[in-house]
């Protein structure tokens, strides 16, 4: 369908707010072509926008007012418009786009110096092509016109706004034009020159000292303030702007874990230092010869097979992703690629994994909090970050999920995971005095000013506004070509060490890597996206897709050789040195010079107070089911079970071609696996599982027994599916509150211990953490910290990738096995949920039994006497044999008499109900044939485990009681809707 | 010794299906070299005693402004001689979905057989009728075509992922012409290999669900989806129910592609 259009003559604007460019306008023909044209009026329309009939988009672009026309023609003949699908128009500098009949325009552009790839693309690709004849690139900007037809009164200018920033919009990082056609063009203001500023701290008082420390957005507290201000007491001097602002980087709860690094006084004991008595001990006490690198470097390394080792890392990304859903997910997955580009010389990355735990997705637009995304947008922004740089970066996204409470409404959580491959040989680095510091990758922008810094703070209603220059933007190609190039390089040998600029920027990579020797940066040199930055900015600025590289002399031309292929700029920004200082200077004026001693340790270590308040429930017992069917296809359709294959789809969860088992099985792919699988070598038949636990619901109940089933549940699904037990690391991220409350301290104490208590047990070694601390929103008086959230990632090799089982059933006739025993484990469960209880016990696993039957259960997959397993967790036994039964296309009727278990007779506690959906850890559902039953039986023999029905081609599920009689019988057709009922983006 | 078949495989800022593409040309016989795409600029005479050139997928350039766009408009601009004398000389060049993309924007399947210039081009990949990247498992058919070794009526199962892969031509006429020269090399099927009806086997709305192409001569071919995700037993999503059924797969079926290819290359001189 082409519309047709009545031109009216040129947009009335002043001539004078036209931006001096010239300006193109892409339009597509047909409005089929157009998707983001009928995504905008969907939303439009959800937001109640009455009156609206269509929204067409075109995409905009300004060049050079110097170019000739003939050079725009070439252009857009060449690159920017599309000869079977697009209709462009061309504006000369100085002419006023032509306004049409009945259509109101609205105009999104990136501010002033934001990050803005596809500009980037276009004039690196004007320069290379010659079409633009110029030696340098050409300035190019893009922005998105938004064409609004409907009744004259829906089109009012005050609702476009409004609407248009809050759901096509992020006022954040754009500009969103109304009746306006003044597009930014202009290269960002510079900073104001000046020499070497010093702040006065001497003699300053407590209260200057905070003042100081707010209006510079440097998050330090008095104590800290206090240590700076007498260690240049000593100096007889005040610290320089730079030196300041490089302490308060490396100081970040961020970047120092100085919170779980504390001394806690808790209930009567003294904790010296949380993490290092839990976390790291236990990787300690297990002293597991395959691990290679633990907790020191960006990742944890693991031994793998046939001389290659694997790694990981997970990252937190909570308040970027808050502000901006997109950005902050997308420069999330960015920041935690290059963890791995920097881990030891350097891996290749070959899986991503994400989580994000968000507000209700129902929730009505009334009842959000002021200044907050609804969860939907939040969720939305997210996945497509994840995806757009994922999908860019050539990494399959293979695992995660998504959680739901309230209160993550103004503080959603995000994390990314890397999992990466590497030669043994390149797990080590080191840095010797005399390499050059060399920076390769993105160039230096104002983007992300004092993100470490920020993410250290909580949350307000007017974050959005204030933090905009924390927020980053990704460029996947940037740093697809850095990873191009590090790959080589490092099989080169070309550099000794290698780390990324994450948060911190330049101040924390070259700070961290000159740490034991010394370095000496001259800033001037650091290549910008454009100029007017001072040199406190270069050095703190968070810009993405950069890494820093210790390069010998010798080996020096032989990597900018390398780069000039790969086309990534590369840049000798200083050297490491001798002298044990870090020293900036700025066209040779000494900007800092910080004893590196005093800025790595010189944090003073407060003492912090915890306690625990459990909160008091009576328990609520289990009261029956009214209807066993209604409540098994509420629980399917309820968002952290119900499907999310709508985000799994849109990751390219198979490149690179090695993959095993996807996060989707059964006969039509739309069942969930506990975990993914992939063989990553291929001269080894050993595969990678990779999965992941987390149960909001039952952190504020007990955070210890959290713990133990969050790594129960992270180790059940990589074992679930082949993977090793004893060839299993964790890595553990904890998303608190603020930690300045004893209350939210306490339970991080006892969550820890939980972590050690479980890796102990099960033998699986911590090999890499993160925390977030902060993750609080104040909304007017009211401050609301997010449930205590702990994400447990399992590394696990398969030894053999042959072996492997999914969660579906694969055929009629086989026997089906509950291994494991069910206690009434309903604290936080999704039966309580549903049916709106509190209170009740966590499920906490049985540290004596649960790693010697997840043993025998991996034996018996290894020996192939296992057809297809599922892990049971949230919602049961009966939500895991749902999914089982519709991933297969297959039905069964399942005995609850013959379910093992440790159920005392309780009259408060309905003994059907219980069993069906009670979440007590360490249980699954195991499929087997006939032939293989009395093997499988000897493999688990001493293990609660016992035949509770089979599996036939009739596709009902149905479950007997305990008296004998049928409970339901529901058709597999039903429970697969059910499970795709939720929210599906 | 026999001269080994000699492939290129192009790479350039965001392709990234080259490590499985490189396997896959391996594991059918193929002799191969990762070039980067500036060097092949810089040395055209890399191309010489090469029988095949290929572009994986990826996303060339992020796919900034258009898929493939930026891409080729290199190739157009820096190697269309070298490339359609490669072409006229007897040399195959494949493209895979951000890879077919990419020849469809260089204007090479249009062009006369023995042209030195292509024409405006008629034909265009865009995205997805779902409006969505997709990445799931398809069914293709091979139809009777200029590129011999595709095989006609044979049904084979492959992963996708795109976002914009839906083919679409200017008008009738182009379709009629491509299906006239014998350039429709590939559709999207049902698994029985029956017509698609709808988007769930026809992912992406392509006109006349069609999945791949190929010149008038045969020998410059491009698809969407991805056969060199399918080499091994395991890559296929039902591979554990078919092993408890008993199927006896040794490969996936996206390697005969590759081995079909190769078996046709030309052995240079």
């Amino acid at each position: 369908m082409t519309t047709t259009h009545t031109v009216s003559g040129p947009t009335a604007v002043a001539t004078s707010s036209l931006p001096n460019a010239w300006r193109i306008e892409v339009h597509r023909l047909r409005a089929g072509d157009d998707p983001e044209g009928g995504h905008a009026l969907a939303a439009f329309r959800e937001a109640g926008w009455k009156g609206l009939a269509e929204v067409r988009t075109a995409r905009g672009f300004l060049l050079p007012a110097e170019c000739t026309r003939a050079v725009v023609e070439s252009a857009v003949r060449e690159i920017l418009a599309d000869p079977v699908l697009d209709r462009a128009q061309v504006y000369a500098p100085g002419e006023a786009p032509l306004a049409i009949d009945g259509v109101r325009r609205m105009l999104v552009a990136r501010k002033s110096g934001v990050m803005d790839p596809v500009a980037q693309t276009i004039a690196r690709a004007l320069l290379r092509s010659k079409i633009w004849p110029g030696h340098g690139e050409p300035h190019v900007t893009t922005f998105r016109v938004f064409q609004l037809r409907g009744e004259a009164q829906a089109l009012d200018t005050k609702l476009m706004r409004e609407l248009g920033s809050k759901l096509v919009g992020n006022e954040t990082i754009e500009d969103v034009l109304v009746a306006s056609e003044a597009l930014p063009y202009a290269l960002p203001k510079p900073s104001p020159r000046h020499g070497v500023v010093h702040v006065k701290l001497r003699g300053a008082s407590d209260e200057t000292l905070l003042t100081t420390s707010r209006e510079g957005s440097l998050s330090l507290n008095l104590v800290e303030m206090k240590a700076v201000q007498a260690h240049y007491d000593a100096l007889q001097r005040d610290p320089t702007i730079a030196e300041l602002e490089t302490i308060a980087q490396t100081w970040s709860e961020h970047c120092k874990h100085k919170t779980f690094t504390s001394k806690v006084e808790f209930e009567g004991r003294t904790i010296d230092n949380l993490l290092k008595q839990t976390i790291k001990a236990a990787t300690v006490e297990l002293n597991k010869p395959w691990c290679v690198s633990v907790f020191h470097d960006n990742a944890g390394i693991i031994e793998f097979d046939a001389g290659f080792d694997v790694c990981m890392k997970v990252e937190t990304h909570n308040h970027p992703s808050a502000i901006d859903p997109y950005g902050g997910a997308g420069t999330g997955v960015g920041g935690v690629i290059r963890d791995i580009l920097g881990v030891g010389l350097g891996a290749k990355p070959i899986a991503n994994t994400d989580a994000f735990f968000v507000g209700p997705l129902d929730l009505p637009q009334a009842e959000l909090p002021k200044g907050c995304m609804h969860p939907r947008r939040i969720l939305n922004g997210v996945v497509a970050g994840v995806r757009d740089y994922g999908n860019r970066m050539g990494i399959p996204t293979i695992a995660g999920g998504v959680w739901s409470h309230p209160d993550y409404v103004g503080n959603p959580l995000v994390y990314a995971g890397t999992v990466g491959i590497m030669p043994h040989w390149a797990a080590t680095k080191s840095v010797q005095p005399g390499d050059k510091i060399v920076v390769v990758g993105g160039r230096t922008g104002r983007d992300g000013i004092h993100g470490a810094t920020f993410s250290s703070v909580e949350l307000t209603e007017t974050s959005e506004i204030e933090s905009s220059a924390a927020v980053q933007i990704g460029d996947a190609i940037t740093e697809k070509r850095v990873l191009d190039l590090i790959v080589r390089a490092r099989d080169a040998r070309l550099y000794r060490g290698i780390t990324d600029c994450g948060a911190g920027g330049l101040s924390s990579a070259v700070g961290e890597m000159g740490a034991e020797c010394g370095a000496e940066v001259h800033l001037e040199t650091v290549p910008l996206k454009y100029p007017g930055l001072s040199p406190e900015e270069i050095w703190i600025s968070e810009a993405q897709e950069r890494m820093v590289l210790a390069v010998p002399d010798e080996s020096l031309s032989s990597l900018l050789d390398a780069c000039k292929l790969e086309d990534v700029e590369a840049t000798v920004i200083g050297d490491f040195t001798n002298s044990g200082r870090l020293v900036l200077r700025w066209h040779g004026e000494v900007q800092a010079d910080l004893d590196l001693h005093f800025l790595h340790e010189g944090t003073p270590k407060p003492v912090r107070k915890a306690r625990f308040d459990a909160p008091r429930h009576t328990d609520p017992g289990v009261p029956a089911a009214k209807d066993q069917r209604a409540t098994l296809l509420a629980m399917l359709a309820s968002t952290d079970i119900a499907s999310k294959e709508w985000i799994v789809r849109q990751y390219d969860h198979e490149v690179q071609g090695q993959s095993v088992l996807k996060p989707m099985t059964g006969v039509h792919r739309d069942a969930p696996s506990d975990a993914s699988v992939i063989k990553p070598l291929a001269q080894s038949i050993k595969g990678l599982a990779i999965g992941c636990g987390a149960s909001p619901h039952y952190g504020r109940l007990d955070p210890g027994a959290m713990a133990e089933t969050v790594i129960d549940e992270a180790l059940r699904n990589v074992v679930a599916v082949g993977g090793d037990p004893d060839r299993t690391a964790i890595l553990d991220n904890f998303s608190w509150g603020n930690c300045n409350h004893e209350d939210r301290m306490g339970s991080l104490v006892l969550a820890s211990e939980g972590c050690y208590r479980a890796a102990i047990a099960y033998g699986t070694p911590f090999i890499s953490g993160k925390d977030s601390l902060n993750n609080e929103f104040k909304v007017g008086e009211r401050t609301i910290a997010i449930p205590p959230t702990l994400l447990i990632s399992a590394l696990s090799i398969v030894p053999d990738v042959t072996k492997v089982v999914a969660s579906d059933w694969v055929c009629a006739g086989s026997t089906l096995y509950v291994v494991g025993e069910t206690k009434q484990h309903f604290g936080g469960s999704h039966y309580y949920l549903l049916n709106k209880l509190e209170g009740g016990s966590v499920p906490r696993p049985d540290l004596q039994q649960a790693p010697q039957l997840m043993r025998a259960l991996h034996r018996a997959i290894q020996a192939g006497s296992v057809r297809s397993c599922h892990d049971l967790s949230e919602g049961g036994l009966a939500v895991a044999a749902a999914e089982s039964a519709f991933g297969g296309c297959l039905g069964a009727t399942l005995s609850l008499q013959r379910v093992p278990h440790q159920l005392a007779s309780d009259s408060k506690a309905d003994r059907d109900t219980t069993l069906l959906y009670s979440e007590s850890p360490t249980r699954f559902l195991v499929e087997v044939a006939p032939e293989h039953c009395a093997a499988f039986e000897q493999h688990l023999q001493g293990f609660p485990c016992s035949a509770v029905g089979s599996t036939r081609a009739e596709g009902t599920l149905e479950f007997v009681g305990t008296s004998g009689a049928t409970l339901s019988s529901i058709d597999i057709e039903d429970l697969r809707r059910a499970h795709q009922s939720g929210y599906r983006g | 010794m026999a001269h080994a078949k000699r492939s290129l495989v192009l790479r350039t800022a965001g392709i990234n299906c080259d490590a499985e593409t490189v396997r896959a040309l391996e594991r059918a016989g193929s002799q191969v070299e990762l070039v980067h795409l500036h060097s092949l600029l810089d040395q055209p005479a890399l191309l010489d005693g090469a029988s095949l050139v290929v572009i994986p997928g990826g996303f060339s350039y992020g796919d900034d402004v258009s898929s493939g766009r930026i891409f080729g408009l290199e190739l157009r601009h820096g190697l269309l001689q070298h490339l359609t004398r490669f072409v006229d000389g007897g040399g195959h060049v494949l493209g895979v979905c951000n890879g077919f993309q990419v020849l469809v924007e260089s204007g090479l399947f249009e062009r006369e057989p023995g042209a030195a210039s292509v024409p405006a081009r008629s034909i265009a990949l865009t995205n997805n009728l779902s409006a969505r990247f997709e990445c799931r498992w398809v069914h293709l058919k091979g139809e009777a075509c200029a590129a011999t070794w595709i095989e006609p009526g044979v049904t084979f199962p492959v992963p996708m992922a795109h976002g914009e892969g839906r083919f679409v031509a200017l008008d009738e006429a182009t379709l009629q012409r491509l299906e006239a020269r014998g350039q429709i090399a590939l559709r999207y099927v049902r698994a029985d290999g029956s017509p698609a009806t709808d988007t769930h086997d026809n992912p992406n709305g392509s006109s006349g669900a069609i999945a791949g192409i190929c010149d008038p001569t045969g020998r410059v071919f491009g698809l969407m989806p991805h056969p060199e995700r399918n080499l091994d037993a395991w890559n296929h999503p039902e591979w554990t129910r078919l092993r408890a059924r008993g199927a006896r797969r040794t490969s996936g079926e996206g390697q005969r592609f590759w081995d079909r290819l190769v078996a046709v290359l030309p052995v240079p001189v």
